[in-house]
């Protein structure tokens, strides 16, 4: 029976990106992925005739672009297309918008307040210097700051620098920035209702923690630290819907020998003397493997494919406390024709771009309360996109497809799990928020495809349907990720590796995790240099 | 045109109040983006612009410009502890300009202060300074209000400058002293001239309600060929303050409030602008501590400096150095077509800046389309290049 190289359980796009890297350094590669289609949260579906829907995640700014060039993305397909703007459009029939030219910001926001306009360029000089310090580490395995090894101590210094270049201004920011919660954050710059509500959005994106939770200004850097063509902070489409990145990954895998089997599911590890020496699927087929790197998160990859017996108590005890809670939903909505927002009657260019609902911190703070009381926000935070503007491949001409990401949705709600009809309300009250800003939205809906936390969780394995695979808090970021000691995609069972979203540097459609777990597969394999 | 919805849609950059003269005068279509607004980097010529400035006069439309106004009874007192010059000199009717610093004494801009009044000043910046001015004025009886939109500027610079307010009926303007400042009727309304300038040479600047800019052009623009009085964009504008030594920032520094890097900011000695710091005023200002203190410690780490560099090639962005030690970097230089002279500003570590020093400049050029590298010897010198006599006269 052939023996793998590394077999790579699930097909999301860190476990191609892992697949990709080692392939190209000459391993043999198997890749199982338990759905039909690969690409877990970067996917691509059909689910209307003539419609293309990024099911989950729908705009691209993490994808590093050190991915992009060694694994020849472009070559496979891959285009990502920057969007200017966006805009928070606000009840009264207000706007707020960003620009790449801050001098359009400035006077943006000056209609709300000039102080705060003023204050905006303050706040992004802050946000960049901390995306200046992060950036760097991000296709880094985290130091272990308790480690004398050569190379924890060289990455401990790296760090070191780091800080030393951010100033005492700027490590101060940084203490704040992993510490404090967004509104405390905000407040110390702005006074406008709106500008606030559009920059904490940022802040609460995927995240079970409320506006003015602590550490929720942490989730604000992580959304902005990305970049595209050198606008920091700049978010875009990727041609074809967010599938497209997967799909590209694995031409770059499967161009270099790896296999990829679909519809392949994991049921459990193959464990010998502490070490993993393959997987077997549901129906009982083994696959053999040297090593096997895990796509999955931490909980699934721990408590349910490996067996608890071959693992230290302790350890489980910290993965069964991993923080992972649901918070998300998402609709995906075919559209006869583009909506009307008439908070964007004068300046139509901004439909282009991302499209907030998000009033004030109080708006969000309320809908927050919704989410501990274990219902859907009455009133949703809503991130709206259009990309058929960029991108009219993925509609028939003159149709549009619009993806509406909402916030908070629990995983379970006060009255029990969820059902289709409690689905069906929850989609209701986000289609009535969005009428509320556009009037005769409705009439234009030609299809609407609802997803709870459930359905995330059910349909494309995230736990609690978390985007992020694990609160992004600083308990669990950077040598802490997943778990404190085992920060370097390693866990207590040999030959086993972990490349999925709950790893350093975390969620997002990025790829450094699948980057970084290669890496460190490849060093003990003792393969010197990728090819 | 288009009928989409989405393309051209929208307010994008602000017209000046100024843009339909200037645009109507823009012969090359070249504009640039300046704190949002659109703005001529030149109408046809550089060359005939800058020469019209330094041989008779030019215009150049200076709206967009941040002006801020400060008024109220303790307006003096905010504004000598904002800025490192000493405010309670200034009268009412004259201009000052002078940097103002950050708690660590880094300069988080320079500009120009008029005091329009006992009680009332309007403080000109290139960059947004509400969100600081208002904290400044905590605790001060004073009002902050943003005021760019509200007067449309426009430099009148060069040698004829006077005569060119005489021929349009600002002969009383003329007369004001060197950065003094005044209203004057004018058709029918009022005008504000300060006898101020980014050009180092004899000049005004026009300040104006919006809606009457246009007026004032006419007027000007029909005097202008009897005096060499052009229209002038930022290209030419750039070779004339670097002749007379006049920083800009994003170029030769970074506002604290802006730099991204603690590297990149100066205090106002590094940037030569010792001379505006008052230590003998009573009181505290922002940054005086950390300003005397780096005196105490032997002064700045590094200066800018001018360089008299030899050779033709402009030194763009050239490093500097002493031996085989690199001691600094260019930050503008120019090719001075009134000194005939190959001149740069340049910030130099402060051992190596006193003048008369000799420094080498590593210098690259077009060469059609290759990157040509010269070794140029380039001399400390004072950095006002171009001071003529004219110009307080
Ligand atoms: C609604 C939503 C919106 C989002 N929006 C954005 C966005 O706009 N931009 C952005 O950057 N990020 C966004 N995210 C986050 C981002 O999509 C995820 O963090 C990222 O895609 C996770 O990638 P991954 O490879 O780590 O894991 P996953 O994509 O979760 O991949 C794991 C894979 O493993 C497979 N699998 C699970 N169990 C087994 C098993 N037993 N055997 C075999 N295979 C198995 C799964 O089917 C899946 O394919 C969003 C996420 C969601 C859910």
């Amino acid at each position: 029976m052939k023996r793998y190289d590394a077999i790579v359980v699930g097909a999301g796009h860190n476990g191609l990106t892992a697949a990709a890297y080692l392939a190209r350094a000459g391993l043999s590669v198997m890749v199982l992925e338990r759905r039909d289609r690969i690409g877990g949260a970067a996917v691509s579906e059909e689910r209307h005739a003539g419609f293309l829907y990024s099911s989950c995640s729908y705009v691209c700014s993490l994808l590093r672009a050190e991915i992009m060039r060694d694994l020849e993305l472009s070559k496979h397909g891959l285009r990502i297309i920057p969007y200017e703007n966006s805009a928070t459009i606000a009840r009264n029939g207000d706007s707020i918008a960003f620009f790449h030219d801050p001098a359009k910001t400035r006077r943006s926001i000056a209609r709300h307040s000039r102080r705060d306009a003023d204050a905006y360029a303050e706040f992004n000089r802050d946000i960049y210097r901390q995306c200046r310090m992060i950036r760097p580490l991000l296709l880094e395995t985290p130091p272990d700051p308790t480690s004398v090894r050569l190379k924890d101590l060289k990455g401990l210094r790296k760090l070191q620098k780091a800080f030393a270049q951010l100033g005492e201004d700027g490590l101060a920011q940084a203490m704040q920035f992993w510490t404090m919660s967004c509104g405390d954050f905000l407040d110390r710059y702005f006074e406008s209702d709106l500008l606030k509500g559009s920059l904490a959005g940022n802040s609460i994106i995927g995240t079970a923690l409320g506006p003015y939770s602590p550490g929720s200004a942490y989730v604000l850097l992580h959304h902005v630290m990305g970049d595209l063509d050198g606008h920091v902070g700049a978010w875009g489409f990727a041609v074809g819907g967010m599938g497209a990145i997967s799909q590209a990954l694995a031409a770059a895998a499967q161009e270099h020998g790896a296999e990829i089997r679909t519809a392949a599911e994991v049921e459990q590890l193959i464990v010998r003397n502490g070490r993993v020496e393959g997987v077997a699927l549901v129906g009982g087929e083994e696959v053999l493997g040297t090593r096997v790197v895990s796509n999955l998160d931490v909980k699934r990859t721990y408590l349910k494919l490996a067996p608890r017996k071959e693992l230290p108590t302790d350890f489980l005890e910290a993965v069964e406390s991993f923080k992972i809670r649901g918070s998300s939903g998402k609709l995906n909505i075919a559209l006869d024709r583009l909506p009307e927002f008439p908070a964007l009657r004068d300046e139509p260019l901004l439909k282009r771009g991302g499209i907030l609902i998000s009033e004030s911190m109080e708006y969000l703070e309320r809908g927050y309360d919704d989410w501990k009381n274990g219902q859907w926000s009455r009133e949703p935070f809503l991130d709206i996109t259009v990309p058929t503007h960029y991108d009219p491949t993925m509609a028939p001409p003159g149709k549009h497809y619009m993806s509406v990401f909402v916030q908070y949705v629990p995983p379970t709600l006060a009255d029990g799990p969820w059902t289709p009809e409690k689905r069906d309300a929850f989609g209701k009250t986000v289609l009535d928020t969005i009428e509320l800003y556009s009037p005769g939205f409705r009439d234009l809906i030609l299809d609407c495809w609802v997803r709870t936390p459930w359905d995330l969780e059910n349909e494309v394995g995230l736990t609690e349907g978390n985007i992020f695979h694990g609160e992004l808090t600083l308990d669990q970021l950077l040598f802490n990720r997943p778990i404190p000691g085992y920060a370097q995609y390693r866990g207590p069972l040999g030959g086993l590796y972990m490349c999925g979203s709950s790893t350093h540097p975390g969620g997002g459609v990025m790829g450094a995790p699948g980057a970084n777990a290669a890496r460190e597969l490849l060093h003990d394999a003792g393969v010197r240099r990728a090819a | 045109m288009s009928d989409s919805p989405i393309i051209g849609g929208g307010a994008m950059l602000q017209p000046t109040p100024f843009h339909r003269r200037t645009a109507a005068l823009n012969l090359v279509n070249a504009w640039e983006r300046w704190q949002g607004h659109t703005t001529v980097t030149t109408f046809l010529s550089p060359e005939d612009e800058y020469f019209a400035t330094r041989t008779a006069a030019s215009l150049y439309d200076v709206s967009p410009m941040l002006k801020y106004r400060i008024a109220g009874p303790d307006a003096e007192a905010m504004l000598d502890r904002l800025m490192t010059r000493d405010v309670t000199k200034l009268k009412p009717g004259r201009a000052l300009y002078g940097p103002w610093c950050d708690g660590r004494g880094r300069v988080i801009e320079e500009g120009t202060l008029f005091r329009e009044s006992a009680a009332s000043f309007r403080l000109n910046a290139a960059e947004p300074q509400l969100f600081w001015l208002e904290d400044c004025a905590y605790g001060f009886d004073v009002t902050v209000e943003e005021v760019t939109d509200a007067i449309a500027g426009l430099a009148l610079q060069g040698p004829l400058a006077k005569r060119v307010l005489e021929d349009i009926g600002l002969g009383e303007a003329a007369r004001l002293p060197f950065f003094g400042l005044g209203r004057f009727g004018f058709e029918g309304g009022e005008i504000e001239i300060s006898r101020t300038g980014f050009t180092g040479d004899l000049g005004f600047e026009l300040w104006i309600a919006p809606e009457r800019a246009e007026t004032l052009w006419d007027r000007l623009m029909a005097v202008a060929d009897r005096h060499y009085l052009r229209p002038m964009g930022s290209q030419a504008l750039n070779t004339l303050r670097i002749e007379a030594g006049h920083i800009l920032i994003n170029v030769e520094y970074v506002g604290a409030n802006h730099a991204l890097r603690e590297s990149q900011m100066r205090t106002p000695d590094d940037l030569g602008l010792g001379w505006a710091v008052d230590p003998k005023k009573p009181g505290y200002f922002n940054g005086r501590r950390a300003i005397e203190a780096e005196r105490a410690a032997g002064g700045p780490r590094r200066r800018l400096v001018g360089l008299d560099i030899e050779g033709r090639k402009p030194a763009h962005a050239a490093y500097l150095y002493a031996g085989r030690r690199e001691v600094g970097q260019v930050t503008s230089a120019c090719w001075s077509p009134v000194l005939k002279r190959n001149i740069a500003l340049a910030t130099v570590e402060a051992g190596y800046a006193e003048p008369g020093r000799k420094l080498k400049a590593d210098v690259y050029y077009v060469k059609e389309v290759t990157q040509g590298r010269v070794e140029a010897a380039a001399t400390v010198v004072e950095p006002r290049f171009y001071q003529p006599a004219h110009r307080r006269g």
